[in-house]
């Protein structure tokens, strides 16, 4: 390999939450409380899984058509755009992003979602696509509503999109959720919460009139910054 | 410009079934993947993988998702980064939430990875993901028929002997089977990738 060995870009830990985060009641016996052990990047760890244009079906990135019945899904239309780049600023193409959300009223097709919350027959709530040359991504959906959880007391999540993303190696895989500004329960919600707080407001969108469709659609940027691989000098004496 | 800073994890939720693993859950949306993993024509050893993945009371998860990233029977990864042209039709990924099978298992149906050098054990890279896990870990699973190149393996010789066999799945004909445990006594290893 020369004087130089592949590895990708730790995890920082001064940006993603905590293993356990006892407001979030749920990480209690579920977050694994020994500590993680280091290991040295392989193959196995620079590689991962490659999916493409190939991956898509047509109306895959517009959930406000892919789940149409009779008519029109109901609620706010919204585009979420953005790019996919590296923590080195190098923009992702041929990045998979998979999206999931609740509809307009705050309700999930998933049939464990409980939510006294009316069904849309004219949304899923579910998509994908992939990055162009420029990392960047688009989708159109409808803005999700909040809705309750029985974590605590008249506990309710704020309005979020959750997105799924691979990057170029399996060290880079990303889940995370995708939040509006100016949302008042973004304060009491211990799922944002228990990210660290100088990295919160990389979760959280921003709206934009020049990416606003008018007469169609409010306009929010969303970019994501994955892990990203680099060449780090060999210590001496290997 | 400075360079930009990593988004932060968040939980999957209780939901993703419906968007990551539709066609495991019967929804109507296409998969990327799941557990069927190897197609008819693709080379190996045919295996299945399963078990449970525990909490802290020993209870079986039952809306966790596990992803498996592994090597095909020689060793070869399907990526761009592995210069080795890899078995043709075997993409090597795995996705399949514990939510559908009477006994909250993931099953995965795929082929027995080959060592991806000559000192590495055979083994399978795998990501783990629930409601009230804010950011995934990683293990691995590696096999239990596999004692002499286990015992030499890099990763697994990195791991206290005691917790060892955490990662390593028991054979019953050609199913491995290995539980996750998240917490207690028995913790399964989880790396800092
Ligand atoms: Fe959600």
């Amino acid at each position: 390999m020369g004087d130089a060995h592949n590895t990708v870009t730790p995890r920082d830990w001064t940006a993603h939450p905590p293993l356990i985060h006892p407001d979030y009641k749920s990480t209690v016996r579920r977050g694994p409380t020994k500590p993680l052990i280091p290991i040295g990047h392989s193959l196995s760890e620079l590689t991962g899984p490659v999916y493409g244009h190939d991956a898509l079906a047509p109306l895959d990135n517009d959930l406000t058509k892919n789940g149409a019945k009779n008519g029109e899904a109901l609620g706010e239309r919204i585009v979420v755009t953005g790019r996919v780049l590296d923590d080195l600023g190098r923009p992702q193409p041929n990045a998979l992003v998979e999206i999931w959300q609740a509809n307009a009223a705050g309700r999930y097709i998933h049939e464990n979602d409980r939510h006294d919350a009316p069904l849309d027959p004219n949304f899923f709530g579910g998509g994908r696509t992939v990055t162009d040359a420029e990392g960047r991504y688009r989708f159109y959906t409808i803005k999700p509503g909040a809705y309750p959880w029985p974590n605590h007391a008249n506990a309710w999540r704020p309005n979020h999109i959750h997105l799924s993303l691979f990057g170029p190696t399996f060290a880079s895989r990303l889940v995370t959720q995708m939040y509006f500004p100016g949302d008042p329960l973004l304060a009491l919600d211990p799922i944002f919460l228990g990210t660290p707080e100088a990295a919160r407001d990389r979760l959280v969108s921003t709206f934009s009139l020049d990416v606003t469709e008018e007469g169609f659609a409010l306009g929010y940027v969303f970019d994501i910054v994955l892990r990203g691989p680099r060449e780090t000098p060999t210590e001496a004496g290997r | 410009m400075s360079a930009p800073k990593q988004t932060p994890s968040q939980t999957v939720g209780p939901y993703f079934a419906y968007g990551l693993t539709a066609r495991q859950y019967n929804y109507p949306h296409t998969s990327i993947a799941d557990g069927s993993m190897a197609g008819e024509d693709v080379e190996g050893e045919r295996i299945r993988v399963e078990g449970r993945v525990l909490d802290g009371d020993g209870m079986p998860i039952p809306d966790a998702m596990i992803e498996i990233w592994q090597a095909d029977s020689q060793g070869r990864f399907a990526h761009p980064a592995d210069p080795r042209n890899s078995n043709a039709g075997f993409t090597g990924f795995g996705r399949f939430g514990t939510g559908t099978d009477p006994k909250n298992r993931f099953i995965f149906d795929t082929i027995k990875p080959g060592s991806v050098t000559s000192g590495e054990a055979p083994n399978l890279n795998v990501i783990v993901f629930m409601r009230g896990l804010l950011t995934h870990v990683y293990t691995r699973i590696y096999f239990a028929d596999e004692d002499a190149a286990n015992a030499v393996d890099p990763v697994l010789s990195s791991v206290p002997e005691d917790r060892r066999g955490t990662l390593v799945a028991a054979r019953h004909g050609n199913t491995y089977r290995l539980d996750i445990r998240m917490q207690g006594d028995d913790e399964t290893v989880f790396f800092d990738v």
